[in-house]
């Protein structure tokens, strides 16, 4: 046994440390090394080796759309064509739930039947709360609707509410039938898996304008871009769910003689019912995450109301739109939720009528009718009554006030002290680093971490980052990324132990980081602004909030789902609480935790595009700078950077994790 | 009861039959025009004007929310058709560009003046008086200095889109400072706000028509006057080997459409082009919405009502 082992340090532990060390001392002295060997192109990739490739993208692009023909038709009218029929339902459904059906175009429009008034509306969503789940339900998510009409915000959260119910539709088809391709064909889900990677992982701002040239401007464009936000879960959960599936379940399906058609569509996906459920509520709150962003592209209601708002610096009224998206996202969590656990129906043997059979259907129907009516002559009915609104604006632009005046002073200590012996530390050491040492250094993770396969993806990645000239901008983003997924694990990890011990502190967190995951990060980012300057800190503040989440998550879980038995043993030996933590509930769920991370890792990436509007000099900026010059191909890049980026760091954390599993004996 | 409704519904039809029937004047084109709106208050005054100018007319409108650069694509397209707020100092190049394919038009100047410029508010006077004048800048640097930026003072540009040279101003002038990017304007008001708050240092990129200079006292800082030679040549100024070392140009807001405005809504184009408002009245009108609190439908009522004259010249009558 060599004296290593005694020390208890494996070889393999010996020689990340090695890494470390010389990658430590290669930041420190490689830029005045690569001055005195005249040696530049260490530090900066040389022009010579850069491919880049937006021009090629913007073209291609143009092309596209100005000259590409099918024939018959243009490539255009194709899109355009498909623009038109996502637009028919939309505006059936916008009709209905807000603006009534209008005969006539702009302001010569008449019209012809006014919308559901808002009680017929609040009373549908309660009665579907019944329906799926209990009374309790009902009265919640009617309370919900309630908030948003007393709260002045009924208007934009219909408008809102539209633009997710034909979202979510298309996500979950769409989803619904490439999962089950994948699953039936196992090429096309070795086909789809990157093509999902980087429909999570590239920045929505990247692909803007290429659908605004496409699909036309409008509401439908912001559709478009929402439902390729929101579809992969879907996609992934169905593959996974129907693989999931019993395996007794599918033989007793071939032993009554089911077609390959009916297998699918009568016994796999009504037996994978619950999990898929879990990906139509993971659509639902990414399309909602979506709201700001589209309504930057012409999708108006709620996301519009947050904008306008904190541009006037009215934060009051920034902060009520954005909770009613919190609220309107909270209503309809509860409801599919409660739609995915509803215990099957039961068959009676009575005959009985049609009110009988649907008592909600008929209520509902009546109770449309009714107000519908009564609303033409009390108008209050119709649409909630102006004069018995009411906000709290006052009380938040107060509140931001009062911190702003009596305690900037210790704020800006607190934040200078962070950014001298932390952050600006991290960024000198991560942008002295050599290129081609990153290089080095990142393939051989991957090959150490997952073998061949994984080093050759690691190295490609970084190396189309390299020849497109970003690697100045590639490392000020992992550095702003990297030093808020630290603190948000710092902070995160033990709050996720506390509420996986403590079933009250549960609770709370839960709801907590419920609301910090939908509320739009734009209504805290300007409130940080105005409390810490515009700058990196601001923007670190703002990754971690909305990053915070998954540490939590995870950690909480896998201190949740260790087996009772492991930690029975543990009491058995007379363990102590703290013992009993530190020696086996966390080793035991430190691949799950290490899942966690690798989320908050990749919640992180998506918001760099939100930080860049407060001015940091990243990836994120490069593609916010594309979208306001409209230039295609350098916005493409730059978020397929991102993505490269998100990938290596996911690939990466999951080897990892894996290895730590079998150690452990776990996987 | 039932009865009540059905007349309501027949005196509701019968209103908005009448509403239209009064409006329809003899127009070219019944379709409606698409007018974008943005997310500032001006714009969305100015486009609300013309747009009620339009409906006078007996034409149709609609309005349609879209992103200020974004917007080039539907207007080249024609999906979009009219938009009332291009700035000369943020909006020029996107403008080019499009006017250049010939599927988009610039219908000339709205008639009001952007000016952009360094600005502090007035109680940075005392701690500094020199200012307004530039060669001041210097002398008390510190005082607007931050703990990063120590010993130099600190200017918060606008977002890196909106270019402006203040990095080349700074170096040519030789000004003590670091200039700060803002990501969006309203990061850059929300640190004004904040300052405003404390009355502490500040110095930042602020723009108008708009209502920070309203709601804030405060002074433009005096640059250099602009002229086309400083930027081009670096002999003009006090730094004979830098360009930029003079103040930003001070340029019209332009209204453009898509270019088959012209053919399919002649009467439109041309009231379109006519279209003249100045900066103090805009001014009052962002003054009186943002701040004052009120109805911005009703402010541009407002406006139509005191100036019957001269909208009624846009368009003919």
């Amino acid at each position: 046994m060599s004296r290593l082992d005694q020390l208890g340090l494996s070889r393999n532990a010996m020689l990340w440390l090695l890494l470390f060390v010389v990658t430590f001392v290669l930041a420190q002295v490689s830029k005045d090394l690569a001055k005195e060997m005249d040696a530049r192109w260490l530090m900066k990739v040389p022009r010579d080796l850069r491919i880049p490739m937006r021009g090629d993208i913007s073209d291609f692009m143009s092309w596209l759309v100005e000259s590409a023909s099918f024939g018959l038709f243009t490539f255009t009218e194709l899109t355009r064509s498909i623009s038109w029929l996502i637009e028919q339902p939309y505006d059936f459904v916008r009709a209905l739930v807000i603006e009534g059906f209008v005969r006539g175009q702009g302001n010569e429009a008449v019209q012809v039947l006014p919308s559901l008034s808002w009680l017929a509306v609040a009373f549908v969503v309660a009665a579907m709360g019944h329906y799926a789940g209990s009374w309790r339900l009902a009265i919640f998510v009617g309370l919900c609707f309630l908030y948003l009409a007393v709260f002045g915000q009924w208007d934009s959260a219909m408008i809102t509410l539209s633009s997710i119910l034909i979202a979510v539709p298309f996500g979950v088809g769409g989803g619904l039938l490439l999962g089950i391709a994948g699953y039936r064909w196992p090429w096309f889900d070795r086909l789809m898996t990157p093509v999902l990677d980087l429909m999570q992982t590239v920045p929505i701002f990247a692909y803007l304008v290429p659908i605004l040239f496409l699909f036309g401007f409008g509401p439908v464009s912001a559709l478009i871009a929402t439902v390729i936000y929101a579809m992969p879960p879907m996609v992934r959960v169905t593959t996974l769910a129907l693989h999931n599936v019993p395996s007794e379940i599918r033989e007793f399906g071939k032993m009554v003689g089911c077609t390959r058609r009916q297998m699918t569509w009568r016994v796999l996906v009504p037996s994978a019912l619950p999990s898929l459920m879990v990906g139509v509520n993971q659509v639902i709150m990414l399309s909602l995450n979506m709201v700001i962003i589209a309504s930057m592209i012409g999708a108006g209601g709620l996301g519009y109301d947050v904008l306008t708002s904190l541009r006037r610096l009215d934060i009051g009224a920034g902060l009520e739109a954005g909770v009613a998206i919190v609220v309107l996202a909270i209503a309809l969590d509860r409801l599919s939720q409660a739609f995915a656990n509803r215990p099957p129906p039961e068959h009676s043997e009575r005959q009985l009528n049609a009110m009988q059979r649907h008592p909600w259907l008929v209520t509902c129907l009546a109770v449309i009718l009714g107000t519908g009516l009564v609303g033409l002559l009390l108008p209050a009915v119709q649409q909630y009554p102006a004069g018995a609104e009411i906000t709290t604006g006052a009380f938040w632009e107060n509140l931001v006030r009062w911190i702003n005046v009596n305690f900037f002073d210790q704020l800006e200590a607190s934040k200078t002290f962070m950014l001298v012996n932390f952050m600006v530390p991290v960024k000198r050491f991560l942008l002295g680093l050599p290129w081609p040492w990153v290089l080095v250094l990142i393939t051989f993770a991957g090959w150490q971490l997952g073998g061949f396969r994984l080093a050759l993806l690691c190295c490609a990645l970084t190396l189309f980052i390299l020849v497109n000239g970003l690697w100045a901008k590639a490392m000020v983003t992992v550095y702003l990324c990297g030093v808020s997924v630290i603190i948000a694990c710092i902070i995160g990890i033990p709050i996720g132990v506390l509420a996986a011990e403590n079933d009250r502190a549960n609770r709370i967190v839960q709801a907590f980081i419920d609301t910090l995951q939908t509320l739009p990060s734009f209504v805290y980012l300007i409130p940080v602004v105005m409390l810490f300057r515009v700058g990196d800190f601001s923007a670190m503040i703002a990754i971690i909030l909305y990053a915070l989440a998954p540490a939590v998550r995870y950690a909480a879980h896998g201190i949740r789902s260790i087996d009772p038995q492991l930690i029975e043993a543990g009491i058995v030996s007379g363990c102590t609480r703290r013992q009993l933590l530190m020696r086996i509930k966390l080793p035991l769920a430190l691949p799950e935790i290490m899942l966690g991370i690798n989320q908050t890792i990749m919640l992180a990436l998506s918001m760099l595009v939100i930080t860049a509007l407060v001015g940091t000099r990243d990836l994120g900026q490069e593609v916010y700078i594309a979208l306001t010059k409209a230039d295609t191909g350098r916005g493409i890049v730059a978020g397929v950077s991102v993505a490269c980026i998100a990938i290596i760091a996911d690939r990466l954390i999951a080897a990892a994790a894996q290895r730590k599993k079998r150690r452990l004996g776990l996987a | 009861m039932a009865n009540a409704g059905v007349k309501g519904v027949v005196l509701g039809l019968a209103l908005g039959l009448g509403v239209a029937g009064a409006a329809a004047a003899d127009v070219e084109s019944k379709d409606p025009i698409k007018l974008t709106l943005h997310d500032w208050t001006g714009q969305l005054i100015t486009t609300k004007m013309m747009g009620e100018v339009l409906k006078k007319a007996g034409y149709n409108v609609e309005y349609v929310q879209a992103d200020y650069i974004a917007q080039f694509a539907g207007l080249k397209t024609g999906d979009l058709h009219v938009a009332m707020e291009i700035w000369e100092t943020t909006g020029r190049d996107a403008m080019d560009e499009a006017t250049a394919t010939g599927r988009v038009e610039n219908l000339g100047e709205t008639g009001m003046m952007a000016i952009e410029e360094w600005w502090y508010p007035t109680y940075m006077k005392e701690r500094c008086p020199g200012l307004p004048n530039w060669e001041a800048l210097n002398d008390c640097a510190e005082e607007f200095a931050t703990p990063e930026t120590d010993p130099n003072g600190r200017y918060l540009g606008g977002p890196v889109t909106w270019g402006g040279f203040d990095d080349e101003r700074a170096e040519a002038l030789e000004l003590d400072f670091e200039v700060v990017h803002a990501g969006t304007d309203a990061a850059l008001f929300a640190e004004l706000e904040s300052a405003y708050q404390r009355q502490a240092p500040i110095l930042l990129w602020v723009y108008a028509p708009h209502w920070a200079p309203i709601k804030y006292e405060g002074e433009w800082i005096e640059f250099p006057e602009y002229t086309a030679d400083c930027y081009n040549d670096p002999e003009w100024g006090v730094n004979p080997d830098m360009a930029y070392d003079c103040g930003k140009p001070r340029g019209p807001i332009w209204k453009v459409s898509w270019s088959g405005v012209k053919d399919k809504w002649p009467g439109a184009h041309s009231a379109i082009k006519a279209f003249r408002v100045s900066n103090d009245e805009m001014g009052a009108m962002v003054a009186a919405v943002d701040l004052d609190g009120e109805d911005l439908d009703a402010v541009v009522a407002d406006w139509m009502a005191n100036n019957e004259d001269t909208w009624k010249g846009w368009i003919g009558q």
